[in-house]
């Protein structure tokens, strides 16, 4: 087994004393799509920021693989309109060589857009152009914050395909964030679902992977059997925080369908 | 050196000279304060200026050394008191740079020996540049420019997403340090010019003309410039010809070339 390349080991990050993210553990491998789910303020957004090192944590390990690349697709490219900026022009800052920048242009499907304007462009195209800006660097480990936000529903399907097949063409780590549950299931290995603590996470449905199913009986019926199923051995209240007192240790036990 | 010594010995001359090497930095710095939205920050380093004045009176350092030093401390002030959220930035701002004014202010006040021409700080006194203002501003501007060449690259992509930028490695705090050091500089050298009143729309005015007509970041910086020494030369020519005052008469200048270029030109990319 090769070396993972992330490891998290309780992390716990902390703002006013108050636990954002609650002793997280988890392991992403090459090869690996994680995505993470769950509710607003569960922390999601903070946990990749400690995977990324742009957040402090207060407890516990993130180590990344020696050499590690990481690229990063933020939530949205907010750009100040004052700021004139062409697509080539924000390719070429990531420092890498125009027939590098112009190949993960063709590999998102926006090549055509090289001297547009990034004003311009649709929320689709901004989130294929963040896509082509992390591919150009090459990177071990993909990591996504809500990668289809603002983007229409057709177009959000296309672009959790594109980033499976990215997966297998660099055989690189993907760790996203999602709220598209029915979208992202058929394209994800390894959900977790974050509440401040791990609630819990898994594996959805292995038939959901099988294509001959999927073309069966169609991406929709596809997609919605591949919701992961899951038994909380707990509750939460609506500030979530756990109800029951079954959860003692931080580790919650779950069954699986 | 006949022909240099003339062009320096002629006040006229040395003053245009002087706008343009202030307008040779504005421009690319004017851009960030655009692009950041730190026209207000501007206006509060420019504000403290007069309090850096004071000081170098009273402490008797060099003018141009206390001017420099004030506006640094009252950055470093400024990112560290936003920090603790206690108080909206914007209100920090307020407070800080008309308390700013006001100290300088107060404080020349209490020395009677010293003789301040204060219409000359607050609104410049750019025809009584000397061959020493021409050699800080000059030498301000190298600096600057070379400093902003080497650092261009993170500079704009903390500009652009500044968690992305971290991300890739750029070292977004340092950089916004070795900004505000230039926006120091830049306030001490041309509050000669224009004064500290003015200073934030030598900053702001060719940088917003120039977005209208920018395509690229690098475009726009060049267009600023552009702009600045339209501004300069005009509002010059402004004094000579009609008597007016010359630092306000550079920021008509600005400020018409900015009505007339967004009247004209289509909405930009």
């Amino acid at each position: 087994m090769a070396e993972p390349l992330v490891r998290l080991e309780q992390v716990t990050v902390q703002f006013d004393d108050r636990p954002v993210v609650d002793r997280v553990s988890l392991v992403a491998n090459r090869g690996d799509i994680i995505t993470i789910i769950g509710p607003n303020g569960a922390g999601k957004t903070t946990l990749i920021k400690a995977i990324l090192g742009i957040q402090k944590t207060d407890r516990g390990q993130v180590k990344l693989a020696p050499g590690l690349v990481i690229g990063y697709v933020p939530q949205q490219l907010l750009l100040e309109a004052t700021l004139p900026l062409s697509v080539r022009r924000f390719m070429l800052l990531s420092g890498r060589a125009l027939t590098e920048c112009e190949a993960a242009l063709k590999r998102t499907g926006v090549h055509h857009l090289l001297d547009a304007s990034v004003h311009h462009l649709s929320g689709g195209e901004k989130q294929r152009l963040l896509l082509a800006r992390a591919l150009a660097r090459k990177p071990d480990l993909l990591v996504l914050d809500e990668p289809a936000q603002g983007v229409d529903i057709n177009g959000q399907a296309a672009l959790y395909e594109l980033i499976r097949e990215l997966r297998d063409d660099l055989h690189c780590g993907v760790i996203m964030i999602s709220h598209d549950l029915h979208l992202v299931m058929a394209a994800t290995d390894k959900v977790i679902c974050l509440n401040q603590h791990v609630c819990c996470s898994g594996y959805p449905a292995d038939i959901s992977h099988d294509p001959a199913f999927i073309e069966t009986f169609g991406h929709q019926v596809a997609e919605s059997l591949a919701v992961y199923h899951h038994h909380h051995n707990h509750r939460h209240d609506l500030h979530g925080d756990v109800v029951n007192s079954a959860r003692t240790d931080g580790a919650c036990n779950h069954e699986h369908h | 050196m006949s022909i240099i010594d003339a062009i320096l010995d002629d006040f006229f001359w040395r003053a245009l000279l002087g706008g343009l090497g202030v307008a040779l930095v504005a421009g690319p710095l004017g851009c960030f304060v655009v692009w950041r939205r730190l026209a207000y920050f501007g206006d509060t380093l420019a504000h403290s200026a007069l309090l850096g004045i004071a000081l170098s009176f009273l402490i008797s350092v060099p003018l141009n050394l206390a001017v420099i030093i004030t506006c640094v401390v009252i950055a470093l002030a400024l990112v560290l008191l936003s920090r603790t959220r206690v108080l909206a930035t914007d209100t920090l701002l307020g407070i800080l740079a008309h308390s700013a004014l006001a100290i300088g202010l107060v404080t020349l006040s209490f020395m009677p020996d010293v003789r301040v021409d204060l219409t000359g700080l607050l609104f410049g006194d750019l025809l009584a540049m000397n061959r020493q203002d021409l050699l800080w501003i000059y030498g301000g501007a190298a600096f600057v420019l070379v400093l902003l060449a080497v650092l261009w690259r993170g500079l704009l992509m903390s500009t652009i997403h500044e968690e992305l930028a971290r991300v890739e490695g750029v070292p977004v705090e340092r950089l916004r340090l070795a900004l505000m050091l230039m926006f120091s500089l830049v306030i001490a050298v041309a509050m000669k010019i224009v004064g500290v009143l003015l200073i934030t729309a030598l900053l702001v005015i060719p940088a917003a003309t120039a977005r209208r007509l920018a395509r690229n970041p690098e475009h726009m910086v060049v267009l600023a410039i552009v702009f600045g020494f339209l501004a300069v030369g005009g509002g010059l020519s402004l004094s000579w010809h009609l008597d007016t005052p010359a630092g306000p008469s550079v920021v008509v200048t600005a400020f018409f070339s900015f009505l007339l270029v967004y009247s004209l030109a289509r909405k930009p990319a």
